[in-house]
């Protein structure tokens, strides 16, 4: 979703002041989480912020790392270019979350404790269940870090006016130095403070935007659109702009639709955010809020976008520095001139850092957690020695992303977000959903489900026009594009169910089924939870 | 919380799961659990789909003017958020009235039975 940069022309507004806003969002930031780091003791309070935030808190929290760059200028732009189908997308990610509400958050909630693997390994073999948990929440951290740094470096081109590839290079590095020093010292305390005040600026300028859009059109939402209409052509009030090329590219979007739908209940950023609350009530408050918040956001979201297409319109778009996601940003500009461009600005760094740092907390967390303590150390490692290997984990996690983000500069990487959300859908939720709500459902079910999702979404992506034999491929010159969408979800995720079913009815060895009972007693009634810790 | 172990199942062995898991009250709490977020979650999903398959194979129908500049694929699309935040608030008000109090009544009973788990108070 984030379209590669554009390397010329001028930036708008003041990029020095751009960069002061930003400076102060980071000073505030630091202090906050300063003092939230006063109680990092144990693991509990490193990875799960002693379970201590409210439902309401972590709702917010929630919606901070899940309204990435992504939705707000990806979507924004995508309504003011290609109108009724930016509008599509939202939809998916909003209707996503009862999937979590209703299947995932509350279960989860009781039974684990810090890491999606916790729940998947609770009454299956635990060592090669929590590696192939922590696979896959590996990979889904990985693909959506680095679209999420590629994304920095492109936002820069726009908002700062730094236009040559060394000084994107630097503000990738800035952002994420800034994100290592976040976590390292923060923890999950830290994290979550952090996307609280960034949801609250994010919701609080679309919101501003919003009323200024809609007093511009009488508070007519009939009129603006036909503003909308007016400048974009009748085609943008609906669907079918952007795939209405052929039967391959609607299929297409079924597979995409059916990605982000499924995706979201098994991104485990998502799914970490349900500790740190104290009990499955609070989870439930917490997904509540959320939804409110992101769905809310996504109603502004529709108001800018076709803001901006008759307000500024598609060809002004198109041509500014950052392409399609400079959308919000001009709107910005237009309506509130250099200071309302500079917040907005500043919000979209604050979103790029949020979320960055709710996926290495994530990603380290797992390493620690599933890969070192229970796999290396098979469950003996000294006490204390695990939060030190996250911690190091986040710096070398920090690393790897900051040399990701600028070697995939340039490229368009807007497929890895997409790929993150496919390999959630195909590789996790299958597995969630069987232990939760499928008393036989055995380890090999398990493993099969887990790296075959995972396995056939990645290999479908690199049979894919994506990496190869289209204009917009990653290599241009070569075709071994086999798979005709750039979508894996429409196979993958069927894969996922199916080979959990398969591997399920095919194992011989049954679990122990009082661990299977003591689970579907502590799903349900939240008996002998994990508790906040008290300080 | 010392306890940083990870595997938390085989921690508790004193209560007896399989005994609970059967009994009466624990399988009215599954069984009202199931039977609501079951369907609904099919519910939406369908309606869900039901929608993308429609913007995306039916682009006549949806843009069908309704009133002024808004089209069925716009009322659809509201829709979709309107039936999302609903859901959501039914949800809630089920599992506070329907699934708590018999959660926190079945948790108490096995907190109390004399099988001191772990995570006493």
């Amino acid at each position: 979703m984030f379209a590669a940069a554009a390397t010329e022309t001028t930036s708008v507004g003041e990029p020095l002041l751009n960069i002061g806003i930003f400076a102060a969002f980071v000073a505030i930031t630091l202090v906050v989480v300063l003092r939230a780091s006063r109680n990092n003791k144990t693991a509990a309070d490193y990875y799960a912020a002693g379970r201590s935030f409210t439902g309401p808190q972590n709702g917010t929290a929630i919606a901070g790392d899940y309204l990435s760059a992504a939705s707000f200028l990806g979507i924004c732009g995508a309504i003011a270019v290609n109108g009724y189908d930016g509008f599509l997308y939202s939809i998916g990610f909003l209707v996503a979350w009862l999937v979590a509400l209703l299947f995932v958050a509350e279960l989860m909630r009781n039974t684990g404790k810090f890491t999606m693997a916790d729940v998947l390994s609770f009454r299956l073999k635990q060592r090669p269940v929590r590696l192939a948990a922590a696979t896959t929440t590996l990979a889904v951290c990985f693909f959506y870090l680095l679209a999420q740094m590629a994304g920095a470096g492109g936002l820069v081109s726009l908002l700062l006016g730094i236009d040559q590839a060394v000084g994107q290079s630097i503000v990738v590095a800035v952002v994420g130095a800034l994100m290592i020093l976040y976590v390292l010292v923060g923890g999950m305390k830290g994290t979550t403070w952090v996307q609280i005040i960034k949801a609250a600026l994010l919701i609080a300028g679309a919101f501003i935007m919003t009323v200024w859009v809609l007093a511009i059109y009488g508070f007519n939402l009939s009129t603006l659109l036909g503003a909308a209409a007016e400048t974009g052509g009748e085609a943008v009030l609906s669907p079918g702009l952007q795939y209405d090329l052929t039967d391959l590219s609607r299929l297409d979007f079924v597979s995409l639709a059916l990605a982000l739908v499924l995706g979201t209940a098994g991104l485990p950023h998502v799914l970490m955010r349900f500790y740190t609350v104290p009990t499955a009530r609070e989870a439930r408050r917490s997904v509540v809020w959320a939804i409110w918040l992101i769905g809310v956001f996504y109603l502004f979201t529709l108001v800018l976008g076709y803001g901006a297409g008759a307000l500024i319109g598609k060809d002004t778009i198109l041509a500014a520095p950052g392409g399609v996601n400079s959308a919000a940003p001009l709107l910005a500009f237009e309506l509130g001139g250099p200071l309302l461009l500079g917040l907005i600005s500043a919000v979209a760094f604050a979103t790029i850092l949020a979320v960055v740092a709710g996926l290495t907390i994530t990603a380290a967390t797992s390493f620690a957690h599933d890969v070192y303590a229970s796999v290396i150390k098979k469950g003996k490692a000294e006490p204390g020695t695990e939060v030190r290997v996250a911690r190091i984990t986040v710096v070398v996690i920090g690393i790897v992303a900051i040399i990701g983000g600028i070697g995939v500069q340039g490229q368009n990487v807007a497929f890895l977000v997409a790929l993150a959300f496919a390999v959630a859908a195909s590789a996790n939720l299958p597995t969630i959903l069987y232990s939760l709500y499928w008393k036989r459902f055995s380890t090999r079910g398990a493993l099969w489900s887990m790296y075959g999702g995972l396995g056939s979404a990645v290999l479908l992506i690199v049979f894919s026009p994506v990496v190869s034999g289209a204009e917009t491929s990653i290599f241009k010159d070569v075709d071994f594009a086999l798979y005709p969408l750039s979508n894996p979800g429409i196979v993958s995720i069927p894969l996922g169910f199916l080979l959990g079913f398969l591997g399920t009815v095919t194992s011989r060895t049954l679990e122990n089924p009082a661990v299977a009972a003591e689970m579907d007693v502590r799903s349900l009634t939240g008996y002998g939870a994990e508790e906040a810790t008290k300080h | 919380m010392s306890n940083d172990a990870p595997g938390s199942a085989t921690n508790d062995r004193v209560t007896d799961f399989e005994k609970a898991e059967a009994s009466e009250p624990f399988q009215r709490l599954k069984k009202r659990h199931r039977s609501f977020v079951f369907p609904l979650g099919i519910a939406f999903l369908v309606w869900y789909f039901a929608y993308v398959l429609l913007a995306d194979y039916a682009h006549e129908f949806m843009a069908t003017p309704v009133f002024g500049n808004v089209n069925v694929g716009l009322l659809f699309g509201l829709g979709q958020f309107v039936t999302t935040f609903a859901i959501t608030t039914w949800y809630v008000s089920f599992a506070n009235r329907r699934l708590d109090p018999l959660a926190d009544e079945i948790r108490s009973d096995l907190t109390s039975t004399g099988h001191a788990s772990r995570s006493v108070r």
